[in-house]
């Protein structure tokens, strides 16, 4: 790609990656992955699927397994899943309403991008309250009090409005799970993109709830994709709607893409082809747009606990995924969708505060590198239930060490609360304070041979004079190694840490929205059936 | 071996979780020594009393919840001894045929129309199976016609219907109003799943509502001692 064609796009976490598996590790994981290909292979109900595989020169056999209903078994050889391999790009361009939030993630290439994650069902607000103490009335303090609600369209709209004004979210997957009965289920699908779009300039990602809103959707895309342009002009300085090349660089060099794309999970583990899912995975390769092959095994349950186990399989199956993507059409743009968690022993439930959950990560961020494709991971979940001490210490080694090692998308890293199924913003503003932090912790060394002599020279002349390097600090800001303190520190003794995230986060609602142009939305409404009502995605 | 130092082998074989021969059991020094489906095997094989086989099953069940409640059992420890007394059942079930007691009932289970999750449906089995109920898994994403359809053919006591999505939740309704559109009005449905709740379950007409697997037995033994 044109250097020239990169000042462009949002600027990416380069790290040194922190590595957990041996490169023997790795491959060794890579070959009891393709075995479990060949032996047992995926189990697949789906029609189209199956004839994908078939087409594709896997071997399949109808059987009857205990209890289940009849399906196939797609023994997968390894040289198909080599070939996918392949022809799977390396680089994976995801557009935004803005082109200065363009994502370009390389497989190869350590660096990285947050955003946020899952479709939380209740949405947590906060307010500050003044509370005094009951025995000692002079003791007074501000805490938060709270307010759990189903999520809705109004919820999603200014929880985009959100991540498009703090500054470490990259991309937007629509966190909050909409569930307005006035939207038709035909149409939750472009509604749910729409106020995403509508509100935040970043690459919007998620689930296609209907296979019959893909076409919607794209129309919706391009449109959107075309916000500012005249209409009807060549090339309307966004996504070319039909463009062949959706989502990767464009013909002419230039670094465009849709702003949307998508995620599936195709494969329910262990190790089960699903014909829903995987018949969305087709289409969508088919349609040439970017598409998360997202597996999440829950190891305890559904995979085996210890990591070697999880990470053989939960490869395999996003293998399985993504032989069937290239299969469909070779050279579809995919992300390694890893969503590796574990089981609590208590009761099965996802935990997500559990060392594990890093260590599949950081395995699966390994496997990915290895065969050149981005990663898609998962990091900053609490299973805390409101927001604070617990969900940071929680989120923070998963935050770190996930962007330590250098996966490529980081989801599910914003405002999320008991497993997944709360989103709160006041979370979400913390997160992005911490993920401040992360960000500097695992910056990479970046000194030379004449920085370390220059540094000798400052140790000897300071040595001999004040004994004070304070001066010199100046002349290290600029050169930009010297780090900021956590966003919410408090100068003084009090811990204000959720007082001052609270303001901020009530500064930032106050903020203009940066809404689609009037003449776009009319263009939208006028082509893409099924939106409700233009009031209800209205935050002001 | 005596008849009671046998009863005493299986109950202690079900506490330990031990499966079979092959299963290493809840210190990992079981494997080679025979298991619960072993040991009840021989013990109808020494005409014992398959009924008093059976209260052994509950006395052994009823002990591992205790250490569970106590927190020196995980759930998988649970689940594996859940697993011990549902194997069994099935070994000891045909010898049961006809005596007082014999079944708590039948349960059929599914995750409805358009949802995937099972996890929590299969803990919901295991337990129940453990809890000696006789249970008919119909899978994942069945339309409301086939349980209707498996209703028909099986003549449960009782339904149980899983939804983890809010998109899919509304299909347990469906199913509920196929029911009653088929005539069918002697199976108690319970519901269950994250995003739903007993309001919702009153809401669609069903019997009861259960937070956990726990509840979905607890559930059951009320609805049958009611009826
Ligand atoms: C009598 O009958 C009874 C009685 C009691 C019953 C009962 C029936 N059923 C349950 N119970 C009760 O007893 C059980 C035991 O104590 C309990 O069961 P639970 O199931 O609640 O608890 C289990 C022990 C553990 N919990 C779970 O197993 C669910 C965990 C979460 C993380 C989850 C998982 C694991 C999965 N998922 Co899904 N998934 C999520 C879940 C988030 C969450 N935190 O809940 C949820 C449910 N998923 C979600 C989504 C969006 C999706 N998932 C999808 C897929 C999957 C996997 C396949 C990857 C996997 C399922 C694997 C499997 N074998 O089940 C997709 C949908 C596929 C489909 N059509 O169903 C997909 C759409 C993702 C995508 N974009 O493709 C969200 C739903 C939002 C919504 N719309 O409502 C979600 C809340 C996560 C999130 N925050 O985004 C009780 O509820």
């Amino acid at each position: 790609m044109a250097a020239a064609t990169m000042a462009a796009v949002r600027k990416a976490l380069a790290v040194d990656p922190a590595t957990r598996l041996s490169a023997d590790r790795v491959q060794s994981i890579h070959a009891a992955s393709l075995e479990l290909l060949d032996d047992p292979g995926i189990w697949c109900t789906g029609e189209r699927a199956l004839a994908v595989f078939e087409a594709g020169g896997c071997r399949t056999a109808r059987v009857s397994e205990g209890g289940r209903q009849d399906g196939y078994r797609v023994r997968i050889p390894a040289a198909v899943i080599e070939r996918a391999l392949e022809s799977a790009p390396d680089e994976v361009v995801l557009g935004a309403r803005d082109p200065a939030n363009t994502l370009v993630l390389r497989g190869k290439e350590p660096k990285v991008y947050f955003g946020t994650g899952s479709q939380a069902n209740l949405v947590l607000e906060s307010r500050m309250a003044s509370f005094r103490s009951e025995e000692a009335p002079e003791q007074a303090a501000m805490l938060p009090v709270y307010s759990e609600s189903t999520g809705s369209i109004a919820h999603l709209c200014r929880s985009a409005h959100l991540a498009e004004h703090l500054s470490n979210v990259d991309f937007f997957i629509r966190n909050v799970n909409a569930q307005d009965e006035s939207i038709p289920s035909e149409h939750r699908d472009v509604n749910i993109y729409f106020a995403a779009l509508l509100h935040t300039t970043k690459h919007v990602q998620g689930g296609l709830e209907s296979l019959e809103a893909l076409q919607p959707m794209l129309r919706l895309a391009e449109l959107v994709a075309t916000d500012g342009a005249e209409p009807g002009g060549a090339n309307p300085g966004g996504a070319n709607p039909g463009h062949a090349d959706r989502g990767a660089t464009g013909r002419d060099g230039s670094v465009r893409g849709l702003p949307v794309s998508f995620i599936a999970c195709p494969v329910k583990s262990p190790l089960q082809m699903v014909a829903d899912t995987a018949e969305k995975v087709v289409a969508i390769a088919e349609a040439d747009v970017p598409l998360v092959i997202s597996c999440s095994p829950q190891g305890g349950s559904t995979a085996p606990i210890q990591e070697e186990g999880m990470v053989a399989q939960i490869n395999a199956e996003i293998l399985a995924g993504l032989t069937l993507a290239q299969l469909a059409r070779p050279g579809c743009p995919v992300l390694y969708g890893a969503v590796p968690v574990r089981a609590r022993l208590d009761n099965l439930h996802d935990f997500y505060g559990a060392p594990e959950f890093v260590h599949y990560n950081l395995g699966c961020v390994q496997m990915a590198r290895s065969y050149g494709i981005p990663c898609y991971s998962s990091a900053g979940v609490g299973d805390a239930k409101r927001p604070g001490m617990q969900a940071t210490v929680e989120k923070l080694p998963s935050h770190l060490s996930v962007a330590a090692s250098g996966a490529q998308y980081i989801h599910y890293a914003f405002g999320l609360l008991d497993r997944t199924n709360v989103f709160s913003p006041l979370q979400a503003v913390l997160d992005d304070g911490a993920i401040g932090l992360v960000k500097q912790v695992v910056r990479p060394c970046s000194f030379s041979a004449d920085d370390l002599t220059a540094a000798v020279e400052e140790i000897r002349s300071v040595a001999r004079s004040s004994g004070v390097f304070a001066r010199r600090v100046r002349k290290q800001l600029r050169r930009g190694v010297v780090g900021d303190a956590y966003a919410f520190a408090d100068d003084g003794q009090a811990d204000r840490v959720l007082e001052r995230a609270q303001r901020k986060l009530e500064e930032l609602y106050q903020l203009e929205p940066r809404r689609l142009s009037d003449a776009t939305v009319d263009r939208v409404y006028a082509a893409v059936p099924g939106l409700i009502d233009r009031r209800m995605f209205d935050i002001r | 071996m005596s008849e009671r130092d046998m009863l005493e082998e299986i109950r202690r074989s079900i506490i330990m979780g031990h499966l079979d021969a092959e299963d290493e059991g809840f210190d990992g020094s079981m494997e080679g020594t025979p298991g619960t489906v072993e040991l009840v095997e021989e013990a109808l094989e020494a005409r014992t009393e398959p009924q008093q086989i059976l209260t052994v099953f509950n006395a052994a069940m009823e002990e591992v919840g205790r250490l569970f409640e106590a927190g020196e059992y995980l759930l998988p420890d649970m689940l594996a001894s859940a697993e011990c007394v549902g194997e069994a059942m099935d070994v000891l079930e045909p010898h049961l045929a006809g005596t007082a007691d014999t079944q708590k009932g039948t349960f059929l289970i599914a995750t409805v129309k358009g949802d995937l999750h099972d996890i929590g449906k299969n803990i919901v089995i295991t337990m129940l199976k453990g809890a000696g109920y006789q249970v008919r898994d119909l899978g994942i994403d069945v339309p409301a016609d086939d349980i209707v359809a498996a209703v028909k053919q099986h003549k449960p006591q009782y339904l149980g219907l899983s939804a983890l999505l809010t998109t899919t939740m509304t299909e347990m309704e469906t199913v509920i109003r196929k029911l009653k559109e088929a005539g069918i009005t002697d199976v108690k449905v319970i519901i269950g799943g994250a995003p739903t709740s007993e309001e919702f379950a009153q809401k669609i007409g069903a019997d009861g509502h259960c937070r956990d697997a726990l509840e979905a037995v607890e559930k059951l033994e009320a609805l049958r001692s009611a009826s």
